[in-house]
């Protein structure tokens, strides 16, 4: 007999195999050719156009839709890629609506903005089904270069860096590289295995090398890199998980949304992946919105995710906030979590409602149980195992320009460095910008 | 309730929207459905003489271009005329307009430039009660290489020749519809009234290319790798019909004429304007083609709410009303001084009247580092290319500079008088000004 959403405690097979294919099929399905169009004939080529001054890569987004209107996606792939070597994730997982699309005279005028995250991936897509790479390797110039971690600022550094010629070499500590495209994110804006297939197609320029399982501080130092190499870009990410500092944390059964989604997006087969009955994500981000909306979808019952704020700060998007809301999750706010109740494993989770007094947390005082059987913590990630030496600003390694770090012939960006706001977007605009930096650096 | 009748040339019809000679009125079929939409007539497919039909290509008879969402723009046709036996045509013809006396049936001719030939069918024509005939003198195509449709329709002479046979073989109103592949349709216009025409109907199709085939290097619509000119018509050609209504309806020659308007009309705006324009009615075609007969339902309750809004009770209270305010270009007042106005809360900020005004005209319009787009009135030269890039409709609109103004890009005050170049100090044959 199958399980099913209201099969107790922590179990696989909730869902029958078709649903859950529903469930995490492609959130935004790609644009066909006419759509792209009908999308595309909206874009009123605004003169200095906002959406490009809000994009943090710079793209030139009235130009690339122009392109698709007259029937050049592949010209509008190049547009995008030029700036955003990542530009086909970043069509799926960008935030557009408080990024290119929210400041969209369209969106302003109508409430209605262009589709542009949809068009980009129309464009990208063109070229990744071509199994088309538009760039080549400049010629070699003899200078090796260190990147360390290869998630979107790590290989957008690399393959910008390639362009010119340099030789590098990525080390990352996971077993695949793309980093939180490929261990992050909700599956369902990455569908089809796409975030590997990108790594291989942005690999085609040449001259990359990755090793993957070498893990900074245990199989190498940054010495050693500096040592053995003309340069070296820190792209670490934050590895660590923020603890709720609450008693009971330690039950079992309290784990980091981190990993339940890195999970997810490495099972191979979902209807064996197990999932509570009742679960609690704690947290008010994009990471507890992607672990508390894939619970919903592999067939929890009951999901509540709990933010200690009020909703205007939450930092996922009122767009995120909305499609958890509409796949079932029941979004608390101005709640904090004061202790995790169970014997051994956790059962109950007691919040605290909490006001906000110029700018201050308070408890109120008053308190309710959530029962749960899998709590998911994501209040937050923190750099861990950054290398002795380097200047530490706000929990971010201190970078000044396009991610100087101080040290000579080190830089760093992504997530890791300070200054970003932690988006693919932003790694990538960083990993591209410290590439530049570095090739001024190393030809000066 | 406005009254939509008219009597055009004679011929009555119960509203202004006929459908044009062309494929919706070869048979039957198509026409007694037209009736029940609610068309007020129809000009028949053009019929030829007796004899073993015209042949089609088997092939595309039709090109395009389009606009956002691939709405049709413009068409073009490489059709002949009806390819049906002349006899089926005709008992048909008199089978509808017997079932639809109130509508009007007019019957499309093109036959060789002998009056035997027009002699022949005349009378067979009459003979089915038809209430008029159109001469097609403006096929652009096919039919012009045997020397007649816009052959004849570039000949004034033929012209008037014909037509004047027409005249004196039948009973029946004489309609002439004029080609606009000419340079002046004065002249066309003029002989068909020499002629003794009831009336002229334009514009037939323009002669044209729609688009290229880069894979067959070949242009479109392609038969077997080759393709050839065809008659052009839709929205895309409105422009030019309605000024060549217009030249025709404020010629002292023709002045008068009736005019039946073709050319993109697609709304019951579109005919309204024809009609402002001299026309006596609006002939259809490319919109039916593009949407089917029950557009008509659209334009004959636009219409019609319209002229009550207006107070127009019939057609004939605003037909050619706007023909005295056609003018030539010496005429207009110079003295007439209009600045652009931004509408900063209608001012979506998408800086296209920026871009066309800096990279293009005269650099009159400032961009704040917020994006507040302004007019600088010493530098804006009235030109309009800002009202028409914005894609906010009224969001930038003309001011008329009062007389008195200071006019900050002339230094001068706008005159309270009129003025136009036939008296400006500038013009070698200006007349002295007393």
């Amino acid at each position: 007999m199958p399980n099913s959403p209201m099969t107790p405690g922590i179990v696989a097979n909730r869902l029958p195999e078709d649903r859950l294919q529903e469930n995490f099929s492609d959130l935004h399905p790609p644009l066909d050719a006419h759509e792209a169009a009908v999308a595309a004939d909206r874009c009123y080529f605004c003169h200095d156009a906002p959406c490009m001054t809000a994009c943090p890569t710079s793209i030139d987004i009235p130009l690339f839709i122009r392109e698709i209107q007259t029937g050049r996606p592949d010209a509008a792939a190049r547009t995008i890629l030029e700036q955003n070597i990542l530009g086909g994730m970043c069509a799926r997982v960008c935030p557009t609506e408080t990024l290119c699309e929210e400041v969209c005279v369209r969106e302003v005028a109508e409430g209605k903005p262009v589709e542009i995250g949809r068009l980009q991936r129309y464009a990208t897509d063109v070229v990744m089904a071509a199994n088309d790479h538009p760039f080549e390797r400049g010629a070699p110039t003899g200078k090796h270069v260190a990147v360390v971690g290869a998630g979107p600022a790590g290989l957008a550094c690399a393959h910008r860096l390639a362009m010119y010629g340099h030789e590098v070499t990525i080390m990352d500590a996971r077993p695949r590289p793309g980093g939180l495209n490929e261990y992050g994110i909700a599956a369902y804006k990455t569908t089809g295995g796409f975030a590997a297939a990108e790594v291989d197609w942005l690999l085609k320029i040449g001259g990359i090398t990755v090793e993957n399982g070498k893990k900074l501080g245990r199989d190498f130092s940054l010495q050693d890199l500096a040592r053995t190499h003309d340069a070296v870009f820190l792209a670490i990410g934050l590895a660590g998980v923020n603890d709720l500092g609450t008693p009971g944390e330690d039950k079992d059964n309290v784990l980091d949304a981190v990993d339940f989604i890195a999970d997810l997006r490495q099972a191979r087969d979902l209807s064996a992946l197990p999932v509570g009955r009742d679960i609690v994500v704690i947290g008010g981000g994009m990471t507890a919105v992607d672990a508390a909306v894939q619970s919903k979808l592999l067939g929890a019952l009951n999901v509540a995710m709990v933010y200690r704020r009020g909703r205007e700060r939450m930092s996922a998007s009122e767009y995120e906030q909305d499609l958890a809301a509409s796949k079932g999750v029941h979004i608390i706010y101005n709640a904090q979590p004061v202790a995790v109740h169970g014997n051994g494993a956790v059962r109950e989770v007691e919040f605290e409602y909490t006001v906000e007094e110029d700018g201050k947390l308070k408890g109120t005082g008053e308190t309710f149980r959530l029962k749960a059987d899998q709590v998911f913590k994501a209040i937050g990630q923190r750099l861990d195992g950054a290398p002795e030496g380097l200047k530490i600003e706000g929990g971010k390694i201190a970078v000044s320009g396009a991610g100087r770090t101080g040290l000579a012939g080190v830089w760093a960006g992504g997530d890791c460095a300070s200054g970003g706001d932690d988006l693919t977007v932003t790694g990538v605009a960083q990993g591209r910008d410290a590439a530049e930096d570095i090739h001024r650096a190393l030809l000066a | 309730m406005a009254d939509l009748t008219t009597t055009f040339a004679g011929i009555k019809s119960p509203n202004p929207f006929w459908l044009a000679s062309a494929p919706p009125t070869d048979k039957e079929y198509n026409v007694r459905r037209a009736f029940e939409a609610g068309w007020g007539g129809v000009v028949w497919k053009t019929l030829g003489e007796d004899g073993p039909p015209v042949v089609n290509v088997n092939g595309p008879r039709y090109g395009a271009i389009w606009g956002a969402d691939r709405r049709l723009l413009g068409l073009n046709n490489i059709e002949l005329i009806t390819d049906r036996p002349l006899d089926v045509n005709l008992r048909e013809i008199k089978a509808v307009k017997r079932d639809y006396p109130d509508r009007a049936m007019v019957v499309s001719l093109m036959v060789p430039c002998e009056e035997d030939a027009w002699k022949r069918i005349l009378p067979r024509v009459e003979e089915t009660g038809a209430d008029g005939i159109e001469l097609n003198f403006g096929c652009p195509h096919g039919m012009a290489e045997r020397g007649m449709g816009s052959a004849v329709g570039q000949v004034p002479e033929y012209i008037e020749m014909v037509t004047r046979w027409c005249k004196q073989n039948t009973r029946m109103p004489v309609i002439v519809k004029l080609t606009p592949n000419i340079t002046d349709i004065r002249y066309p216009a003029r002989a068909a009234h020499r002629g003794g025409a009831d009336a002229v109907s334009l514009i037939n199709t323009i002669n044209s290319i729609t688009s290229v085939n880069l894979d067959l290097m070949a242009p479109e619509p392609t038969i077997d790798g080759k393709g050839t000119h065809g008659g052009y018509c839709g929205p895309a050609v409105k422009p030019i019909a309605l000024n060549m209504v217009a030249e025709i309806a404020r010629d002292a020659d023709t002045a008068g004429l009736p005019i039946s308007a073709i050319g993109g009309i697609t709304t019951w705006r579109d005919a309204a304007e024809f009609i402002a324009l001299g026309a006596g009615n609006a002939q259809v075609c490319t919109a039916v083609m593009t949407y089917g007969f029950k557009i008509v339902e659209e334009m004959i309750a636009g219409l019609s709410l319209w002229m009550d809004e207006q107070g127009y009770a019939s057609i004939d209270d605003f037909a050619g009303r706007a023909v005295p305010n056609v003018t030539d270009w010496q005429y207009l007042n110079l003295n007439y001084v209009t600045k652009a106005r931004i509408n900063q809360e209608l001012c979506i900020k998408c800086g296209r009247c920026f871009a066309a005004c800096e990279d293009t005209s005269h650099q009159a319009i400032s961009m704040s580092e917020d994006r507040v787009f302004d007019v600088k009135d010493d530098e804006c030269v009235a030109c309009n290319l800002c009202v028409n890039v914005c894609p906010v409709e009224d969001c930038i609109t003309m001011e008329e500079l009062a007389p008195g103004t200071l006019d900050e890009r002339t230094g001068q005050k706008v005159p309270a008088e009129a003025a136009d170049w036939t008296v400006h100090p500038n013009n070698p044959s200006a007349a002295a000004a007393e």
